[in-house]
């Protein structure tokens, strides 16, 4: 049986006091962390450490009477993640409390150098595990803040814009990916509704490729909303998406497609029934709408 | 047994649904629509699902269907008011109800109605 | 996987695949699942459902709140006595369609979720099996 969780318990405040002691300035990080906070982290953990031990289980991490230290490792990593702290340093704030240990150690067992090798090293397995856990949520933590951070931007870079009453347009700017076009349909959709608009203008300037998967995101995004009513036209198709949406022998099923945005803009406004007037010569701007009545 | 209540406006039948259907009530309906155009010589039927929050494959079959049907019977059918969700799902599912007209909302419904069969005025119950 | 509750839900006739829905309904609202996804994971319970209940001849849904390291979902489990399913990708092929027959709810509903399984053999009846993440 290791003599380790009766010794740790024993002497949990020594070892706290010489752990904050030794922890260097780089690990303590003053500029993201007050002193206050550090000491009552540590004091938090080696509590927990001290009641794990006791539990005489020093190799599985798994169980219950560990679950505690695996709650609060989570939580520091977490915490300092978010603060700012490098996975390193916040790794080497776990594995710092080796050295307040082994002194503990050398101190007990001088007497029986076998056993004090014996302890020092299920000690350097303890907190090696603990500090693998800090860093696995580290990771984590980060991990997640990222994909939080890619989803918003997902959102932001597809804005729907009103151009007038009933008439909305969607830039998309990007690949158009199967994650990408929920996003887009959820946004059109919802955008729809809102305004009560009857067309929506697909402009694709800013997508790079049109290839056959591409194209069937878009076809879904115009099927969904002519189901709710609305009917899309697409817009600015750049000439070397013409040629490869022929030579692929993509069928758009009806869906009107324009070069230009403005073009598009003008159809949906005849269709809506409107004309525009040019102000100076009274003359309504007819010449290009009765264009697309041919 | 419950039935879906189809209301006559005019040249028009209007029926709302509301319920979470089970099948045979969704064939009832379709025998029901059937029936009255045929008996009331309509020309149009809208369909408001509005607060339908499901729509699977019976039910978008039984759509297309009484399109279908009324068709055949000179009439057109207009389907108005589907939500967001249940038009990603109907695609994601692989329905496109092509044979379908579709419109926002019961008033945009009507003007469709209107602007495809209403050649003639009439009056209610004309 | 952990699973944590369950409940089922018998499937003998076509009142019982309103409930299947509903039920589906009540639990991923209760797991605060975002609408879209509520609806496409509801959707996809009312074509097993009606699949058990068509060609299986009826049989049970099984829903079950499932967990793994990172997330929670929902799992949906139909099992049939019917006369099982001879060709399995036949079953899930189709395209798409205005209407069609099996084969539309089958592909279409494994477009709904995360995970689909099926366990079919002709004359030992179907187990399908779907999870939608969070």
């Amino acid at each position: 049986m290791s003599k380790l969780p009766d010794l740790i318990n024993r002497h949990e405040q020594e070892i706290h006091a010489e752990w904050l002691r030794q922890m260097s300035g780089a690990v303590r990080r003053a500029d993201l962390m007050s002193d206050e906070e550090i000491r009552r982290q540590s004091l938090e953990l080696l509590a927990a450490i001290a009641n794990g031990a006791k539990s005489g289980e020093i190799t599985n991490l798994d169980g219950a009477a560990w679950a505690r230290v695996r709650e609060i490792l989570q939580s520091i990593s977490a915490s300092r993640a978010k603060l700012g702290f490098t996975p390193g340093e916040t790794a080497t704030f776990v594995l710092s409390l080796k050295q307040p240990v082994f002194s503990l150690l050398r101190q007990q067992l001088a007497a029986t150098p076998e056993a004090m090798f014996d302890e020092i090293w299920k000690a350097t397995q303890l907190l090696d595990k603990l500090a693998l856990i800090t860093l696995d949520a580290f990771m984590e933590t980060r991990e997640k803040f990222i994909a939080r951070q890619q989803e918003e931007l997902m959102e932001l870079s597809t804005p729907v814009v009103k151009l007038w009453d009933g008439i909305l347009a969607l830039p998309i700017i990007g690949t158009l990916d199967s994650a990408r076009t929920q996003v887009v349909m959820e946004s059109l959709l919802q955008a729809v509704v809102q305004t009560n608009s009857r067309f929506a203008i697909i402009d694709i300037t800013g997508v790079p490729t049109v290839d056959t998967l591409v194209a069937q995101h878009l076809l879904k995004t115009i099927t969904a909303a002519r189901l709710m009513g609305a009917e899309c036209i697409i817009s600015g198709v750049r000439p070397q998406i013409a040629q490869t949406i022929v030579h692929l022998g993509i069928d758009l099923a009806g869906v009107v497609t324009k070069a230009k945005l403005a073009d598009a803009f003008a159809l949906a406004l005849q269709r809506t029934g409107k004309s525009v007037i040019d102000n100076d010569s009274g003359n309504t701007r007819k010449t290009l709408l009765r264009k697309e009545k041919e | 047994m419950e039935r879906i209540p189809i209301l006559r406006m005019g040249q028009f039948l209007l029926v709302t649904i509301q319920v979470d259907m089970h099948d045979r009530l969704a064939i009832q309906l379709q025998d029901d629509l059937t029936q009255k155009i045929s008996e009331w010589g309509s020309r149009g039927v809208l369909i408001d699902i509005s607060t339908l929050e499901i729509v699977d494959s019976f039910i978008g079959r039984m759509l297309a269907n009484i399109a279908a049907m009324a068709r055949v019977l000179d009439a057109e059918t207009v389907v108005v008011g589907m939500q967001p969700a249940v038009a990603i799902t109907l695609v994601e599912l692989g329905m496109a109800l092509t044979g379908v007209r579709t419109a926002l909302n019961v008033e945009t419904g009507m003007e469709l109605l209107y602007e495809l069969r209403g050649d003639f005025h009439s009056e209610m119950g004309g | 996987m952990i699973s944590v509750k369950q409940e089922t839900v018998p499937i003998a006739n076509s009142s019982d695949v309103v409930v299947a829905r509903q039920k589906v309904r009540q639990w991923a609202t209760e797991m605060k699942f975002t609408l879209v996804d509520q609806t496409k994971l509801v959707t996809a319970a009312s074509e097993l459902a009606r699949n058990a209940l068509d060609h299986g001849k009826g049989g049970h849904m099984v829903i079950e709140k499932v967990e793994n390291s990172s997330k929670s979902g929902l799992k949906l489990v139909f099992e049939d006595r019917g006369p099982g399913i001879a060709d399995v990708e036949a079953a899930l092929r189709d395209g798409f369609t205005t209407g069609g027959g099996m084969g539309l709810g089958l592909g279409g509903s494994k477009r709904l979720v995360n995970d689909f399984h099926i366990d079919s053999q002709p004359g030992k009846g179907t187990r399908i099996t779907v999870v939608r993440w969070k």
